[in-house]
């Protein structure tokens, strides 16, 4: 029925299934009602986890089931479909477990990781502060050696998962001086001394998605918490962010997928002057351009997520253009989204109007739009200059 | 412990179209899916080998495509499963199909306990499960709410609901329920559960398998027969009672009382 064929393989096609079924029995009958309440999807994550998603990822050993970013991208984007407050709560662990994955030792990966797989414990990453969002290197969180321990002092701020998880991939500095070797990642557990969390934070949307501040206050953590080696805190933030870019593409594509299954579901039944306003050609051609982009976002985030799975190393560009393609798709579908179910799209009674408010932090987070810009610009510099 | 699960692979109710015309269901473009009550079957079989320990099979009497129901089940956590196909088993009515299901229960080596669902929503007769329990000589219980197997004792207690409220019954095993969609959430497969499905070997045994009589299967083994299937036609009149509610409530008991309700 007029869709791309991607060439699924049928386990590719059984994670898409699964997602889908999730999301349609699972994530939209309550989907409005944890918004209002801000509630977390405690629920959700523990079906999914009885699903096996969360250890998508996550090598065999480790309990996953050794996929790669395309399936990730597979089972956000059907789960976006549903809810990306609820998908975020979800991809979030991802962000805390990859740098486990990429960077741990064998004792911390064979420690971590079968929790965060079989989503028995949820993970979370805390990279922002205060005064360091695109600026990530203003970061003011420190940690010092201190005998077998590391002391931990600083806050971070909107942390998704602040609070619900477990497992805490923490980027603190090290070596004030030392610029981009100046700060380093660790894993930090719910339970550590002198670690506690800050209020929830109230938000436009993503309200289901728990966000808060992480407070360290002589917080210590044991010497084998240290993730990479010292002073490659910002490459394994940077390498974690790319990796999970894609991604964020792929809940742009779900959410718009959603909001424009409203707005045709609509627009066929909604009768004024004596006609479905189908029949007129400005809904059409709105419609036409939404599902348009939307094909080409998905296009876009399946072929650098499986390039990514391929092996390519160089991948900081394609992330950031497929992360920004889509979310901007995102925001732009959400908001057509509601100008087409008009005075029922404005209503909580209809889904578009939480499907628009959610559309803008995909534009926001894991690095504004803007920074994601800035990459691609900063890539097609380095592409382009001849090597002599 | 061994527990059977009987299921039955029926149309998806949701997108089940009527010809008024031919008076038949219109099946193309239908979805299968695993009846819903038998859902809430294997949940309560998959949920109690979780507690207790042993192994769940499932088992359908279908043709050769409910096979993929069987797969469904076995990633919702059921450790095998067989069907039961034969072109003699067609057409079968509940006889016939309780009869075709205690062959391959007792082909399995019988079943601590057998789940099945209330009733199948193609069929709605609720009959399947009383029926196997009759043939197989199992204490039973239908429209099961909620229970709570206690292992010490090896009973069976259970909340058996009606339209007024329910009973409470202790089942000696071996034993077979029906169960109700409100005794529990049906978990959602696991991913690891359907590629273990999809490499699964399905056995599938017919007449001779079973030893069945062909005469006394299928068709040819049942003493019903769905004759006609239709629509009914609502031609109802429409009367507002006016008045202060006594008034209504007088009006409303002669009128109960003229078409002889009263």
């Amino acid at each position: 029925m007029g869709k791309v064929n991607y060439f699924l393989t049928e386990e590719q096609q059984m994670i898409v299934d699964l997602a889908r079924q999730i999301a349609e029995e699972k994530i939209v009958p309550v989907r409005a009602e944890l918004d209002e309440k801000e509630e977390f999807p405690w629920q959700i994550m523990k079906d999914l986890a009885q699903a096996d998603l969360f250890g998508l990822y996550i090598p065999e050993e480790y309990g996953g089931l050794g996929g790669g970013c395309f399936e990730n991208c597979l089972a956000l984007e059907q789960l976006a479909w549903g809810c990306i407050a609820v998908t975020t709560t979800y991809a979030a662990s991802a962000l805390g477990g990859y740098p486990i994955l990429l960077f741990g030792t064998e004792e911390q990966k064979s420690k971590y990781l079968p929790d965060i797989a079989s989503g028995k414990k949820l993970a979370a990453f805390g990279l922002t502060e205060a005064n360091a969002g695109s600026d990530a290197g203003a970061i003011q969180t420190t940690a010092v050696e201190d005998g077998d321990y590391w002391v931990l002092n600083g806050t971070k701020q909107w942390i998704t998962n602040g609070g619900e998880a477990e497992i805490y991939t923490i980027i603190a500095l090290t070596d004030k001086h030392k610029g981009p070797r100046g700060a380093s990642a660790f894993i930090v557990e719910k339970s550590d001394p002198g670690f506690s969390f800050g209020k929830k934070e109230r938000k436009m949307g993503l309200r289901a998605s728990a966000t808060r501040e992480l407070v360290f206050n002589d917080c210590r953590i044991p010497k084998d918490r240290l993730l990479g080696r010292r002073g490659q805190g910002f490459i394994i933030a940077m390498k974690t962010l790319d990796l999970a870019r894609p991604g964020i593409g792929a809940i742009g594509v779900g959410l718009a997928q959603a909001a424009l299954d409203e707005a045709v579901k609509y627009a066929k039944q909604r009768i004024q002057f004596g006609q479905p306003i189908m029949s007129f050609q400005a809904i059409q051609h709105m419609l036409a351009d939404m599902a348009t982009q939307i094909e080409a976002a998905r296009a876009l985030v399946y072929s650098v997520a499986r390039t990514i799975d391929a092996g390519e190393k160089d991948i900081a560009k394609l992330a950031a253009m497929a992360k920004l393609f889509a979310t901007d798709v995102a925001m732009k579908v959400t908001v057509d989204a509601v100008q087409i179910l008009g005075g029922y799209g404005y209503m909580k009674d209809y889904p578009v109007e939480k499907m628009m408010r959610d559309a803008k932090i995909l534009q926001i987070y894991e690095g504004t739009n803007q920074i994601q810009r800035n990459v691609i610009g900063q890539a097609l510099n380095k592409e382009y200059t001849i090597k002599k | 412990m061994r527990f059977v699960v009987c299921i039955k692979q029926v149309p998806d109710a949701a997108s089940v179209r009527f010809d008024p015309e031919k008076g038949t269901l219109i099946r193309e473009g239908v979805d299968s899916i695993i009846n819903p009550f038998d859902l809430n079957a294997i949940e309560a079989a998959v949920q109690l080998k979780e507690q207790v320990g042993g192994e769940v099979i499932c088992i359908s009497m279908g043709p050769p495509q409910a096979e993929a129901a069987l797969r469904d089940a076995l990633a919702l956590g059921v450790d095998s499963a067989v069907l039961l196909s034969d072109r003699a088993f067609a057409g079968a009515d509940t006889l016939a199909t309780t009869r075709t299901l205690a062959a391959g229960i007792k082909k399995l080596g019988g079943a601590d306990i057998v789940f099945c669902g209330k009733q199948a929503i193609d069929g709605d007769t609720a009959q399947v499960g009383p029926g196997l329990a009759a043939r197989l000589g199992l204490n039973y219980a239908t429209c099961v709410s909620e229970l709570e197997f206690k292992a010490e004792e090896n009973i069976l207690k259970v909340k058996r609901a009606w339209e007024e409220g329910y009973d409470i019954l202790e089942l000696k095993l071996p034993a077979l329920l029906t169960v109700l969609t409100c005794i529990n959430t049906p978990r959602v497969p696991s991913l690891k559960g359907k590629l273990k499905a999809k490499k699964a070997k399905i056995p599938v045994w017919g007449t001779n398998e079973l030893g069945l009589d062909a005469s006394l299967v299928g068709l040819s083994g049942s003493p019903t027969q769905v004759v006609t299937t239709c629509v009914p036609k609502f031609e109802a009149k429409r009367e507002i009672l006016e008045g202060e509610v006594d008034d209504q409530v007088n009006a409303l008991v002669e009128r109960l009382k003229e078409v002889g309700i009263l």
